[in-house]
C-alpha cells in the first residue's frame, strides 16, 4: 500500500511536469525544449517569493502562472510565428521548433545563471509528515498532488466540455480543417502555447516546494517530460496522466521491491515497450 | 588602393605587431586560468566551493599589490572558463588556456573525473595541477604518473574508514546499536566509497541491515528512505551528491527516521543545508569537516561572505582558497614564473594556509578532514587523517 500511495503521489509530479509541455507539442506543434527552464525559472520565481517577499508558493502560483502565460505568448508571438509561417508542413516545423527552442533552452539557462548563480536552492515549506494509510508521506507532495489533479481536471473539463477547448483540439487534429470551420488557428495556437507554458510554470512553483534545485537542472525535467509525453500520445492530457501514473508506480515498485538502481532502467524499458507496441502512444491516434 | 600604400601598411602593421609582443614579454600581470563548471550537473557544487574562494583569492592577492616575483610584485588577472560539467570541453579549456591565452598558471578543474580528464594536458604544457575537489583512491597512482600533478583533499577510503570509525566510537559510548543502513549515489564517488565503506563496516561489526544504490540524478528518494526505515537500523548512511543530500535528508525528515547516526555526502557541510533544514541539521553527520574555531578560520568565513556574497562550505572551499595559497607561496619561493621550477618547490616544500601547514608527500596532502557533524549552527570536523581541533562525535536525537 506504502509503494503504491509514494508511486501515485510521484506521479502526480510527473503528470504536472508533462501536462504543459503535452498542450504546447500536441496544439501549437512546438517540440518545446525549454520546457524545464520554464519549469525551473518558476521554481526560481516561486523561492524569490518565499524568502524575499515571504508568499507561500501556493499562493505565489497566482503571479508566477500569469507571468509564464504572457512570455510565453511574447516567444511564440515573437519567435515562434515565423517558423510557423514559414514551414510547409509538420515535418519542417517541428525540426526548426526544435533547433530554435534548443537555443531558447541555453538563453534561458544563462539568465537563470546571471540572476541566481549555480548554485543549488531549496527551501521547506510543509515539510512535514502526512499520515495516509497509517505511513507519512511528505505534506507538501501530497499537496502538489492534489494540485495536480485539480489542474488536469480543469484542463480536461475546458478542452472537452467549452467551446474554445473543442476548437483548440481540433487544430490539435488538423490545423486546415480547423481553419475551414472559422477557427482562428493562429491565436488558437498562441493561447495553447501560452497556457502550456503557465501550465509548466505551475508544476515549476509546485515542485520547488519538495525539490532541491539549479539552473542548470532543467534538462533532466524536459526528459522526464518528453518521454511521458510521447508514451502518452502527442497532445492527449489522458494519456498523458496515464502515462505519467504508470511510470510513477512503476518506479516506486521497482525501487521497493527490486532495487532503486533500477529505476531509469524500468522508465526507459516501459518507454520502449509503448514505442514498439503503441509507436502513436498510449492514447494516439494512428497517423493517416 | 596601390600596391605600395597595402605594402606600407603591412610593413606598419608588423612594426605595431612587434610593439604588443614587447609589451606582452614584460608583463606585470600573472595569467592565472580556471577552468571548472558554471553550468552543467556539477555547476550547483563549483558554484559554493571552487568560484568564490578562486574569487576571493584573486581578489585579496591583488589587494595586497600582487604576487612578489623575484624583485616584482605581479597582479593576478584571472580567464575564467566554463567547461559546463564536460571532459571534452574541459580538455578543450585546458588547451585554450595553455596555447591562445598563455596563462602562466592554472586552477585545477571541479571534480574528480575533470581532474583526471585533464591531468594528461597540466603534464603535456608542464603546468602545476593542484587538484582540490578530487577525492579518489587512484590519488597515488595519479601522482605517480603525473609528478606535475597535487592532491589536496584525501583519499575514498581514508572517508569511507573514518566514518566506520565514528559510529564505531558512538557504538562504543552506548549510543548506536549495531545495524546500520547503506546507501550510495551509482556514480564515481558514491561507488569509491560504499565500495571501501560495507567492507570496513562489517570490520568494525556492524550489520548492514539495508544496502542499495539509486541512480545519479534521482529526485524522489522516498522508497529508499522507506525501505531503509523498514530495516530498523541504528545508523543511516548515505554515500551521496547534493541533491540527494538534500532529498535524502527532507524524506528521513519526513518518514521519522529517527537513528542514533545520520551520514549524508557531499553539500552536508554547504550552508544551504544548515539553511534549509535548521534546527533539524543539528547532530547531522557529513563529508568533510574543518575546524571553524581558530582565528584564521573564523576570519576568512566573514571574510568569504563579504567579499563573495556567499558563505563558504565547511569542507573544501578553504582546502580550495589553501591550494591556491600554496601555489602563490610556490612561485614566490622560485621567484620566477617559470612553471617548473614552481613545481619543484611544490613537491618539497611546506606552506601556510589558513588551514594550517600543507605539506605533500609524495604529491598528495596526507593530511585532511574525513567526517564532520553540525553543531549550533556550525560544521565542525569529527574525524581526520592527523589535524588538530576534531571535536568529539554525538548521538543524533531526533529531527
Amino acid at each position: 500500500m506504502e509503494i503504491v500511495v509514494t508511486g501515485v503521489l510521484l506521479s502526480g509530479t510527473y503528470a504536472l511536469i508533462a501536462l504543459g509541455l503535452t498542450l504546447q507539442y500536441g496544439v501549437a506543434r512546438i517540440m518545446n525544449l525549454a520546457t524545464g527552464e520554464t519549469l525551473v525559472a518558476a521554481c526560481f520565481g516561486a523561492f524569490w517569493f518565499f524568502s524575499v517577499l515571504h508568499i507561500n508558493p501556493i499562493a505565489s502560483l497566482g503571479f508566477v502562472a500569469p507571468a509564464a502565460f504572457v512570455i510565453n505568448w511574447f516567444v511564440y508571438a515573437l519567435l515562434l510565428r515565423p517558423l510557423v509561417t514559414r514551414a510547409s508542413n509538420r515535418g519542417q516545423l517541428e525540426v526548426d521548433s526544435i533547433l530554435a527552442t534548443f537555443g531558447l533552452m541555453f538563453l534561458f539557462q544563462g539568465l537563470m545563471l546571471l540572476g541566481f548563480g549555480g548554485e543549488y536552492f531549496s527551501y521547506a515549506f510543509l515539510a512535514e509528515p502526512f499520515d495516509i494509510f497509517g505511513s507519512p508521506f511528505g505534506l507538501n507532495r501530497v499537496v502538489a498532488f492534489l494540485a495536480a489533479v485539480i489542474i488536469a481536471g480543469a484542463l480536461y473539463l475546458f478542452l472537452y466540455h467549452t467551446r474554445y477547448g473543442t476548437a483548440v483540439r481540433a487544430v490539435a487534429v488538423d490545423p486546415v480543417s480547423a481553419g475551414l470551420v472559422a477557427i482562428d488557428v493562429a491565436r488558437a495556437s498562441a493561447f495553447a502555447f501560452a497556457l502550456g507554458g503557465a501550465l509548466t510554470a505551475a508544476a515549476g512553483g509546485l515542485l520547488s516546494t519538495f525539490y532541491t534545485f539549479n539552473a542548470s537542472m532543467g534538462v533532466v525535467f524536459t526528459m522526464k517530460a518528453l518521454i511521458i509525453v510521447i508514451m502518452g500520445g502527442v497532445g492527449d492530457v489522458r494519456g498523458a496522466v496515464l502515462a505519467a501514473l504508470i511510470l510513477g508506480v512503476a518506479e516506486t515498485t521497482v525501487a521497493s521491491l527490486i532495487d532503486p538502481g533500477l529505476t531509469l532502467a524500468a522508465t526507459y524499458f516501459l518507454f520502449v515497450l509503448t514505442l514498439l507496441f503503441r509507436p502513436q502512444g498510449i492514447f494516439g491516434r494512428k497517423q493517416a | 588602393m596601390k600596391r605600395r600604400d597595402i605594402l606600407k601598411i603591412g610593413a606598419a602593421a608588423l612594426v605595431a605587431g612587434s610593439l604588443t609582443a614587447g609589451t606582452a614579454a614584460a608583463q606585470d600581470t600573472i595569467k592565472i586560468g580556471a577552468s571548472a563548471p558554471k553550468t552543467g550537473p556539477l555547476a550547483g557544487g563549483a558554484a559554493v566551493t571552487h568560484w568564490p574562494a578562486l574569487q576571493l583569492w584573486v581578489h585579496n592577492v591583488n589587494e595586497k599589490g600582487g604576487i612578489k616575483v623575484g624583485d616584482k610584485q605581479m597582479k593576478v588577472e584571472l580567464i575564467e572558463y566554463d567547461d559546463r560539467t564536460s571532459g571534452e570541453e574541459a580538455v578543450k579549456n585546458i588547451q585554450r588556456l595553455a596555447t591562445v591565452d598563455k596563462a602562466d598558471f592554472i586552477v585545477a578543474p571541479y571534480g574528480t573525473g575533470l581532474n583526471l580528464a585533464t591531468a594528461p594536458l597540466f603534464a603535456k604544457y608542464g603546468y602545476p595541477q593542484i587538484a582540490v575537489t578530487a577525492v579518489s583512491d587512484k590519488v597515488d597512482e595519479s601522482a605517480a604518473r603525473w609528478p606535475n600533478s597535487f592532491w589536496t583533499l584525501g583519499t575514498s577510503t581514508a572517508f569511507a574508514e573514518s566514518v566506520a570509525d565514528v559510529l564505531t566510537t558512538l557504538k562504543d559510548a552506548g549510543a548506536i546499536g549495531n545495524k546500520v543502513a547503506v546507501v550510495n549515489v551509482a556514480d564515481a564517488f558514491g561507488i569509491e566509497l560504499a565500495n571501501a565503506g560495507k567492507p570496513a563496516l562489517e570490520k568494525a561489526g556492524f550489520e548492514i541491515v539495508y544496502d542499495s544504490s539509486y541512480p545519479l540524478g534521482t529526485q524522489d528518494l522516498a522508497p529508499v528512505i522507506s525501505e531503509a526505515k523498514n530495516a530498523d537500523p541504528d545508523a543511516f548512511i548515505a554515500f551521496s551528491y547534493p541533491p540527494d543530500t538534500f532529498g535524502l535528508t527532507d524524506q528521513a525528515k519526513i518518514a521519522g527516521l529517527d537513528v542514533g547516526a545520520f551520514y549524508v555526502g557531499v553539500a552536508t557541510a554547504f550552508p544551504a543545508y544548515v539553511g534549509k533544514f535548521g534546527a533539524s541539521a543539528e547532530g547531522v553527520l557529513g563529508a568533510g569537516g574543518v575546524n571553524p574555531d581558530t582565528e584564521a578560520m573564523q576570519a576568512w568565513y566573514k571574510q568569504h561572505q563579504e567579499v563573495t556574497g556567499v558563505g563558504a562550505d565547511y569542507w573544501a572551499s578553504p582546502v580550495m582558497y589553501s591550494s591556491l595559497q600554496v601555489l602563490e607561496q610556490a612561485i614566490e619561493r622560485a621567484g620566477t614564473l617559470d612553471k617548473a621550477k614552481v613545481i619543484e618547490q611544490l613537491t618539497n616544500g611546506s606552506f601556510d594556509t589558513i588551514m594550517g601547514g600543507m605539506t605533500f608527500d609524495g604529491n598528495v596532502n596526507r593530511t585532511f578532514w574525513t567526517v564532520g557533524q553540525w553543531k549550533d549552527g556550525q560544521f565542525h570536523g569529527v574525524a581526520s587523517t592527523g589535524l588538530d581541533g576534531a571535536v568529539a562525535p554525538v548521538a543524533k536525537t531526533g529531527w
